[in-house]
């Protein structure tokens, strides 16, 4: 019986400095990953690199544009398709500002509204002239084709404009008069830009001017011949939200339903009206009902001030770590920045991205981080005080000090998740940076502390 | 454990803070950002030292904005507060604010139509109610193993005293703050930072009611009427002892992360110092109330001492 025991204990004693020698091992491992991932984290920080850090508008200063979109006519079913038809609308007009990663999102509220609200979410990173891009994201281009007005109506209405001139001359209110009046030379015709396929930009191969091809879809094609048809010899006007920007004269008859509109553009703004005309009508109305603007300047600094506070709030907490605790303290502080360096390449691998709030949630992060070694080292000062022996205190301090770790952390999770709920954008950076930080530091304090621990601890 | 002891003056007292807190709140009324009400913030720099306000004001009387709120950042910096402003008016504005050759150049613009404040507003409610209800959902499941002592209930109803506790301390220091100085709104991230105050400083709680929970477990109070060599320990010396044993690394573990709001506080950019100090002085009033508040709370709603039940039972 005695020599059975001694042979489990034997044997105990063999896998358990197997096991130390494993913790070793893993503890070198683990140190090498970290570093290479640290490597990773600060090397890939570079100009262009894919890696960096996406910054937030408020960091990097732009414009934010909030719409509501008007569903009200739609049926229940129809919103989602309108909706993502919308951002796509939305998000062409948007690549004709020729930024880098704008961002369109949509959106649902449903409190403090009646029903639910559809929103829209532009976000221009650079850009500072909030007006123009207001002006550009919600105008509808109209493309109208129109021919020529029969000449005796046009002197009809060319004499009443001579009237209104004089009437007005003379003092007279003629603002009603100027409401009927009607377009002298063209009329409506039934082709607009809906009956459009594509507009593309091209250059006259002699004078090198550009120009703006138009395609049109069966139907287009159909009623452009026919317009084409019964006007042979006179103009047909193509208007632009309602100007005129060209007028050209119909030889013949044209059947493959493609036109040209020459109107003595530059190359930028042909390129603007192909890209305007592509993108479409909005399939539901928007309306403007939250903006703000960054200047560049603001955010400037306040990704290096965040920095240097991480980097102060790291000293500052590993040195009370080390002071209070001494060699289990030195290790908490390994860990912990172990635990700063998965978070940081987190960052950039989901690419997470950080606004002013989200940068004080990692700092913050890094005090509650070590939260969990905290509750591991007390348990562990205890066990060691009834008298256990040091490899022992350590496992006992894990496992005991698990169910308040699990439970703190369990009801800091449902906090960040309410918190993402709630939030703006800038919230929302917070409340994801505290849900990643939570996960990692569970990580860090159970698997990499608890490593470390061993291998410093124990069979010394 | 004097904290047990003392039960009722110190629970008293804090309760008395709380009370003072709430009509300063009330009677004080700190100003709302436009985000909660709807409204227009223009910020920009003059070219050289900016205006006076009485004269910025009298400018702009012309356009009817209704009540504009002025104040100077700095020498020449300028924040433009006022009801939410149409392009149009946006535009006369900015024309209006250069003086002459001093011009203003705006730096940011931010406008939030009314619908969208309110909606935001009622969100920032639900949202700390919301977070409220479920970590007493949570804590009084939490603590289920335990409930033939004291009812779970009573562990979430306590941890949720605590935690308004928490939250009105950082608001009433904020309030105080705001009577006195400029630029101290309710804003999201007050909002954010109450929030994150809410999970945070339950851990605190937990540490303390965990500790109370185990030393349940092994209490031979949970044994059986007639059980031998029953130790008589009152409920109340119970969570007196569970406090001894766990204030250390309850202060501990918040220390560390008022550490880090202070650094945020300190060197951190502009944008998050009054969120940092909200959140350094919440986690503070989370790491005392823990200790001063929700362990004398939890003896004073456990009504009876469970050990006075037994020996009801155990006598004939």
């Amino acid at each position: 019986m005695y020599m059975y025991i001694c042979q489990v204990e034997g044997t105990r004693n063999l896998l358990y400095y197997g096991w130390v020698m494993k913790s070793r091992v893993y503890v070198v491992l683990i140190l090498l990953a970290g570093m290479l991932l640290g490597y990773f984290t600060y090397s890939a920080q570079s100009a262009g690199s894919r890696w960096n850090f996406k910054l937030g508008l408020d960091l990097r200063g732009g414009t934010q544009l909030v719409y509501n979109a008007d569903t009200s006519r739609l049926a229940g079913g129809d919103v989602d398709d309108a909706m993502s038809a919308l951002r796509d609308v939305i998000e062409r007009r948007v690549n004709l500002f020729g930024i880098t990663e704008p961002t369109v999102q949509t959106e649902t509220a449903n409190i403090g509204v009646e029903g639910s609200q559809r929103r829209l979410i532009v976000e221009l990173p650079g850009v500072s002239a909030i007006d123009e891009a207001v002006a550009l994201i919600g105008q509808t281009p109209t493309l109208e084709f129109k021919t020529e007005r029969l000449t005796e109506e046009r002197d009809v209405i060319l004499k009443k404009i001579e009237e209104i001139k004089k009437k007005q001359e003379s003092g007279t209110d003629t603002s009603k008069d100027i409401e009927t009046l009607k377009d002298p030379y063209y009329i409506d015709s039934q082709l607009t830009g809906r009956f459009l396929k594509t507009a593309r930009v091209e250059f006259n191969s002699q004078t090198s001017e550009p120009y703006v091809s138009l395609e049109f879809n069966d139907e287009g094609a159909n009623l452009f011949a026919k317009i084409t048809r019964d006007n042979v010899g006179k103009n047909v006007a193509i208007y632009l939200d309602g100007q005129p920007i060209s007028q050209p004269r119909v030889n013949e008859e044209i059947t493959g339903g493609k036109a040209q509109i020459s109107g003595g553009f530059t190359p930028q703004e042909a390129k603007l009206l192909a890209g305007r005309l592509n993108s479409g009508a909005l399939p539901i109305p928007i309306a403007l009902v939250a903006s703000s603007k960054v200047g560049a300047t603001l955010g400037e600094g306040a990704f290096e001030r965040g920095t240097t506070a991480a980097l102060y709030g790291y000293l500052a907490v590993i040195i009370f770590l080390i002071a209070w605790y001494r060699v289990p303290g030195l290790i908490a502080a390994l860990s912990l920045a172990i635990y700063a360096v998965i978070v940081l390449a987190l960052f950039k691998l989901l690419s997470v991205t950080l606004t002013a709030a989200g940068i004080a949630g990692f700092i913050l992060s890094l005090g509650m981080a070590v939260d969990a070694n905290v509750l591991i080292f007390e348990r562990m000062k205890e066990e060691k005080k009834r008298g256990k022996q040091i490899s022992v205190a350590i496992g006992e301090g894990f496992s005991r000090a698990w169910t308040s770790i699990r439970d703190s952390n369990i009801s800091s999770l449902i906090t960040a998740i309410i918190l993402f709920w709630f939030g703006t954008s800038l919230v929302q950076g917070f409340a994801l940076v505290w849900m990643i930080g939570i996960a990692t530091s569970l990580f860090a304090s159970l698997v990499i502390t608890k490593m470390l621990m061993r291998a410093v601890y124990v069979g010394s | 454990m004097w904290v047990v002891k003392n039960r009722n003056w110190i629970v008293g007292i804090i309760g008395a803070l709380m009370l003072v807190t709430l009509v300063l709140t009330f009677s004080w009324k700190p100003n709302l950002s436009i985000e909660f009400t709807g409204g227009t913030v223009i910020t920009g720099e003059y070219a050289s030292s900016s205006p006076s306000v009485t004269a910025i004001q009298e400018s702009l009387e012309s356009l009817e904005l209704g009540t504009v709120r002025l104040q100077p950042l700095g020498e020449k910096g300028l924040v433009m507060r006022s009801r939410d402003l149409s392009q149009d008016e946006h535009a006369k504005v900015v024309a209006l604010l250069s003086d002459g050759t001093n011009e203003f150049k705006e730096t940011s613009l931010s406008t939030v139509g009314p619908s969208v404040g309110k909606e935001l507003r009622q969100k920032a409610v639900l949202s700390v109610l919301l977070v409220l209800i479920l970590i007493i959902l949570f804590v009084a499941y939490a603590f289920r193993s335990v409930s033939n002592v004291v009812s779970s209930w009573k562990y979430g109803i306590v941890v949720v005293i605590t935690l308004v506790h928490d939250i009105f301390v950082p608001t009433g220091v904020f309030v105080i703050l705001s009577h006195y100085l400029i630029g101290y709104e309710i804003d999201t991230l007050f909002v954010t930072a109450l929030l994150a105050i809410l999970g945070y400083s339950v851990a605190d709680t937990i540490v303390v009611f965990d500790r109370i929970r185990e030393n349940l477990k092994n209490s031979p109070e949970i044994k059986p009427p007639g059980t031998e060599g029953l130790i008589s320990e009152s409920f109340a010396d119970l969570v007196g002892r569970s406090l001894r044993e766990t204030y250390v690394r309850s202060t501990n573990t918040s220390l560390t992360t008022v550490l880090a709001s202070l650094a945020i506080f300190f060197f951190g950019g502009e944008a998050t110092k009054h969120f940092a100090l909200m959140l350094a002085v919440g986690i503070t009033a989370g790491t005392y109330s823990s200790i001063l508040l929700a362990s004398p709370l939890l003896v004073l709603i456990s009504g009876k001492s469970p050990k006075l039940k037994f020996e009801a039972q155990n006598k004939p």
